[in-house]
């Protein structure tokens, strides 16, 4: 059984990841980076942990290290946020289009400029198209749990897809929570040993990344398309696997709280969840019925998880801590795209928050539910300070 | 203003003090690279800095200059972007070894080779000092470091060596040498083609204390203990100060 510790989060996901028994990690510390890595580096210097673990000269060759030891057939991880992350972005492509199943940390934070470190999740929605699989965490727990159930995804010989585990940085990351830890023995009975079906081997020699024309390249991202929309199942599985094992449920593709008869839903990704949960009992106690729809699987995007799970709302209120400028909430928009051709089609505002850090408290919130009241269909920017932009 | 604090005006004063910590050697160089500045009188219109990320790299918003403060490792390829828009302008890159070398490594090796008219200034500490003195590319091999708890398994880069038989200003001094740093930044400025100073210069929060040293000033005596000048050198050895300049019509 795992014992529950009093930890950072950061600190949560490094021990997860050890019992995860990756063969080789390389990471950059800086630009910026979390105490994840450096909590492995201790592990593998205190030789508590037995993996190759490479300190490179930047984001861009920490991503290519795992491309090639992931290639090699070995399980790699690495971990980056914000300015390191876009620094990864090119080999992200790559190690998806070699259908290499690494696994990633993506600590969300704002990217510059201006230079800014604090949290938003401008970063991990930058490559939503780069083919990986992208899962966002409500709280540390679920972060820590994440990773397990990230390498059982992955691996699985019909995916072998990469997976990005988004937690929000300094909220998550630099917080301290009760976490129930995984046991080695618990990983090891939850995920077997990786046994790759393609690598690197002298014996079958084998070329990976080559060239590829206007003959061949669709293809490639047709299977990508359609493995990523066959992956929905196995998050869900794996999901209900890791639920009977551990006894614990964050949600599969989604998440829901008071969805069933409310009239009202909130949609947000990330640690903001848990703020909305607080908001929904508030006003719940007030007579609103009034619930939180959590998107834990943003690529594959659950069309039809959420359209089962919202059809019979009036209102839906979508909160994103990023935005597609010159477009708008890249979350809201997907929200609405739920509800094309359908029958009925709910009221839907989105509304971005929290930009470089910015607080969103209870009252953040209690703006939001006014200004939804009024308006329609619209955008718009929540706790903007107005002496800055008059 | 006298003569003595004339270099001032090339600070944005009402932003000091610097948020560098007690003991850093960074102030130093600061405040050195201005007095090069004043010495040859550069016009507060025709020069701009340009640093990457790091401790070295917030200098950028101390100068009362126009400045850029770019992604980690990219000063030098925007430096350059400047220089090649307006020929006109002094640039100078100000920024540390883990941002020039480390990360940023690459455009070294181009910068030199294209002999860019710009002026690299390093604050080599040894040490990635902002976020808490990880192993940097100029480490000394088997020292101790946040993320070396065994002591550095590889050995440092020799940023001389990358100068190899280009013609190109180099020149090493350290935070301990006062005057002979304000000569080999002025020279640098003044010379035509790609220039770089390699400042010795000391953290000791995230560095010096794993290291054993009491205190800063330690550190400093040490550059005075270890470093001998030698300004006619071909090439300078580990324990050199000095200016190597292979040829002065290094002009492209």
């Amino acid at each position: 059984m795992g014992t529950t510790t009093f930890i950072e989060g950061s600190i949560a996901v490094a021990k997860t990841i050890g019992v995860c028994r990756p063969q080789v990690i390389s990471a950059y510390p800086i630009t910026p980076q979390t105490h994840i890595v450096e909590h492995l580096s201790e592990l593998v210097a205190e030789g508590e942990l037995k993996t190759e673990y490479v300190n490179v000269e930047s984001e861009h060759s920490a991503a290519s290290v795992v491309l090639g030891a992931s290639a090699t057939g070995a399980r790699a991880y690495t971990a980056t946020t914000s300015q390191g992350f876009l620094l990864m972005i090119e080999v992200l492509f790559n190690i998806a289009g070699m259908r290499l199943p690494i696994i990633m940390t993506c600590v969300n934070r704002a990217v510059s400029a201006p230079i800014n470190i604090w949290n938003d999740q401008q970063d991990s929605l930058t490559a939503r198209d780069s083919g990986w699989i992208q899962l966002y965490a409500e709280d540390n727990q679920e972060a820590s749990d994440m990773h397990l159930q990230a390498f059982k995804i992955a691996e699985n010989k019909d995916i072998m897809l990469p997976v990005m585990v988004c937690m929000d940085g300094f909220v998550l990351t630099h917080s301290f929570e009760p976490i129930e830890l995984i046991s080695q023995e618990d990983a090891d009975k939850f995920l077997p040993p990786y046994k790759p079906q393609y690598y690197l081997n002298p014996k079958n020699p084998l070329s990976f990344g080559t060239m590829v024309g206007p003959d061949g390249y669709m293809e490639t991202r047709y299977f990508l398309e359609k493995t990523m929309r066959d992956s929905q199942q196995v998050i869900s599985d794996v999901a209900a696997e890791f639920h009977n094992q551990f006894g614990r449920f964050h949600g599969g593709l989604i998440d829901t709280y008071k969805v069933e008869d409310a009239t009202h839903v909130f949609v947000a990704m990330g640690s903001v969840i848990g703020t909305l949960k607080d908001i929904v009992d508030e006003q719940r106690a007030k007579g609103q019925k009034i619930g939180v729809l959590k998107i834990r699987s943003y690529r594959p995007f659950p069309k039809d998880e959420i359209y089962k799970a919202l059809n019979h709302v009036r209102e839906i209120i979508v909160l994103e801590k990023a935005i597609s400028l010159g477009y708008g909430g890249i979350l809201a928009n997907e929200i609405k795209s739920v509800f094309y051709g359908k029958p009925k089609t709910p009221k839907i505002n989105g509304y971005i928050i929290g930009l470089g850090g910015r607080d969103i408290t209870i009252d953040t919130i209690h703006h939001v539910i006014k200004d939804a009241v009024n308006t329609s269909f619209e955008e718009k920017f929540i706790g903007l300070n107005e002496a800055l932009i008059k | 203003m006298n003569k003595n604090t004339h270099f001032k005006r090339y600070l944005k004063l009402d932003v000091l003090p610097t948020p560098w910590c007690p003991g850093c050697g960074n102030g130093i160089v600061l405040k050195t690279i201005c007095q090069s500045f004043d010495e040859l009188d550069l016009p507060k219109n025709g020069t701009v800095v340009v640093s990457g990320i790091g401790c070295a790299g917030r200098s950028a918003g101390f100068f009362d200059l126009d400045s850029v403060h770019t992604a980690h490792g990219r000063a030098l390829p925007v430096a350059e972007g400047i220089k090649y828009a307006n020929d006109a302008l002094t640039v100078v890159v100000v920024s540390g070894d883990g941002d020039l070398l480390g990360i940023g490594g690459n455009h070294l090796l181009h910068a030199i080779r294209r002999k860019t008219d710009i002026t690299v200034i390093c604050y080599a500490n040894e040490i990635y000092a902002m976020t808490g003195g990880q192993v940097s590319p100029i480490t000394p091999h088997n020292t101790k470091t946040l993320t070396t708890p065994d002591g550095n398994p590889d050995y440092p880069t020799d940023i001389q060596s990358l100068f190899g038989y280009h013609n190109c200003f180099f020149a090493r001094t350290t935070a301990y040498h006062l005057g002979h740093m304000k000569k080999c930044i002025t020279e640098a400025l003044k010379f035509k083609g790609f220039s770089f100073v390699e400042v010795r210069t000391m953290c000791i929060v995230n560095y010096g204390r794993r290291l054993g040293y009491k205190n800063s000033n330690e550190m400093l005596l040490n550059f005075k203990d270890v470093y001998k000048m030698n300004d006619n050198a071909e090439e300078l050895a580990p324990d050199e100060i000095g200016i190597i300049r292979v040829n002065t019509d290094g002009h492209r």
